[in-house]
């Protein structure tokens, strides 16, 4: 693994106040990095600046200060080296499915004849599931065929590294579910480098290698960065069952329920931001919590139950 | 369901259509005076004559005379319909083309740059609100020729709607397509022909259809004030001939092309309009 293939250093980001109101500070002093193939997951409330900070390693905004290296050059605007897929899908909507991966890849390889750029049309449509619908307009397809098609488009340019912003906050829950499975199956072949945008945090546990927690803005901060031990051939079917899950489920839970605001109120004397602690919450707890003693009980219970109604 | 409205909906146009007919004929048969009135005094208030307006059956078949020879020529004053069709819809046709080719490209550049738009929104509101007629001294003044004139003062009044609507589709394309075309780094070209003109169309098909609308009804006035061909003239000529039947037919004739004109447009907005 690549390390530290993307490097996030001394991020912040200011508003100018509206009329005369102090320029409001919605996040500063950002520090984390990326390796290559990792998959980051960012979790915070509404307005603590994830967004902003995807589009700032989109090229799409610009940091107040701070800088974002990329493969040893620094991001300055946007490239095809990163792929975005937009959180309202952003299909054009006079294209057909086929027609809005093929855009990208046109922009991408605009010197390639017709037969390759249909192949990779075709080998992204395939990957996301939408051959036989890839002649349809956004419109005639459901929310989550759109997500798909954005999916496929930003994988079509084969970027050096995605930024997903909360892709399937919109999908009901089976179809994300569906989709996410389609997209950990996609990363896991393609060893796609990922920084993504999520409000969900059992997406969070089943995407991701890392999941960066940030305090609630204003002046947010990454408060800590809790490393995913549960095994890396994760599926959404057993993951649950993992005992370390609920470890981390509750974790990052708790965070949000209260640490989030707790943080930027008064944060820990020994944090530094320039390296978040990493935190390992699915190792940190002994083994079971139910006690042994209460599980043999209830096998028991069982047959003498049975037993009374005979 | 749909057809069956559509089809009560036409036989309720229908029946609108015959009654007026009806009333039109009644109202202008010729009503005989009452018997023993001195038939020099009748003859003085028209004789048998009602009003003098022509009944549905005259119009009826001024409408054939003048279709089944639409081309003849019999010398200035004297030219079938198609022909004075024809001059109107070459002037519309210029004056509209030329007005396109300045207000598409000008509106682009208005929808893209808040600079420019806040630069020329002045003259554009002073210039908007002119009837395209009162140029027409200036226009004959400065071009010295009352055909190029009619094509100019189409061009001045069909200009207006479709540059504020290109620069309004423009302005208006989605942030998100923007952003898209952003990090896929298509240049500029690209972007403008292949991301904000389908993005816009429908609106700037809208302006075209409105710029179109005003065309047509501007040409009639404009033709009158000139003269010489047209549809405008042929109005005002029939009115000097009094020929009523003549100007109620050309009436009709304006109202058809319009539609017709209206319907072609409404058609390529369709084609162009996108469902989000």
């Amino acid at each position: 693994m690549h390390k530290d293939f993307l490097k996030v250093e001394g991020l912040s980001k200011v508003f100018p106040g509206a009329r005369g109101d102090a320029p409001l500070t919605v996040f500063s002093d950002i520090n984390f990095t990326i390796d290559k193939g990792e998959f980051v997951c960012i979790i915070g409330h509404s307005g603590c600046g994830k967004s902003t900070i995807l589009n700032i390693l989109a090229g799409l905004d610009e940091a107040t200060s701070g800088l974002v290296i990329m493969d040893q050059r620094e991001v300055s605007g946007p490239s095809l080296d990163r792929g975005v897929v937009f959180q309202g899908h952003a299909l054009m909507p006079w294209l057909s499915a086929k027609k809005n991966v093929e855009f990208a890849v046109r922009s991408r390889l605009p010197k390639a004849n017709g037969v390759t750029v249909e192949a990779i049309c075709r080998r992204y449509l395939d990957l996301v599931g939408l051959i036989g619908a890839e002649h349809k307009k956004p419109s005639e397809l459901s929310g989550g065929m759109k997500q798909r098609v954005g999916i496929a488009r930003a994988f079509a340019i084969e970027p050096k590294m995605l930024l997903l912003d909360e892709p399937f906050g919109a999908l009901d829950a089976l179809t994300r579910g569906v989709i996410q499975d389609e997209l950990l199956n996609i990363c896991a072949q393609t060893h796609q480098t990922v920084f993504m945008i999520t409000h969900d945090v059992d997406e969070a546990i089943l995407l991701a290698d890392k999941i960066m927690l940030m305090s609630n803005g204003p002046q947010a901060r990454i408060a800590e960065i809790v490393v995913n031990t549960l095994p890396r051939d994760r599926s959404r079917h057993t993951i649950h069952k993992d005992p370390q899950y609920y470890l981390i489920r509750n974790h990052l839970v708790d965070f949000l329920v209260s640490r989030s605001r707790e943080f930027t109120e008064c944060p820990p004397a020994d944090y530094d931001p320039k390296r978040p602690p990493s935190v390992t919450p699915g190792l940190a707890a002994p083994e079971p919590v139910i006690p042994e003693s209460l599980l043999t009980s209830r096998a028991i219970a069982k047959p003498v139950l049975v037993n009374i109604r005979k | 369901m749909r057809s069956v409205l559509n089809l009560r909906a036409a036989i309720l146009s229908l029946l609108i259509f015959v009654l007026f007919v009806a009333i039109w004929h009644a109202a202008t048969l010729p009503v005989e005076k009452a018997a023993g009135a001195d038939p020099e005094y009748a003859k003085l208030l028209g004789g048998g004559k009602s009003s003098g307006l022509p009944t549905p059956a005259m119009i009826g078949r001024t409408i054939w005379t003048n279709l089944a020879d639409p081309f003849y020529d019999r010398g200035p004053n004297d030219k079938g319909i198609g022909i004075q069709l024809a001059f109107s819809m070459a002037r519309v046709g210029l004056g509209f083309l030329c007005a396109a080719l300045v207000a598409i490209p000008l509106g682009f550049l208005i929808g893209m740059s808040p600079l420019i738009y806040r630069a020329l929104n002045p003259f554009i509101q002073v210039l908007k609100p002119i009837s395209p007629l009162a140029w027409m001294p200036l226009a004959l003044y400065t071009i010295k020729d009352a055909a190029i004139s009619s094509v100019f003062v189409i061009f001045i009044c069909s200009v207006w709607p479709m540059l504020i609507n290109t620069a309004y589709g423009v302005a208006s394309v989605k942030r998100d397509w923007l952003n898209v075309a952003k990090t896929l780094e298509v240049g500029a070209l690209r972007k403008a022909f292949r991301v904000i003109l389908p993005a816009a169309a429908p609106t700037i098909l809208t302006g075209m259809r409105i710029s179109m609308g005003i065309a047509w009804l501007v040409i009639v006035a404009a033709e009158m004030l000139v003269g010489g061909t047209g549809i405008g003239y042929f109005v005002w000529n029939e009115w000097n001939n009094l020929s009523l039947t003549n100007v109620i037919f050309a009436i009709l004739t304006i109202g058809i092309v319009g539609m017709l004109l209206d319907l072609v447009f409404g058609w390529l907005t369709r084609l162009v309009t996108y469902q989000e």
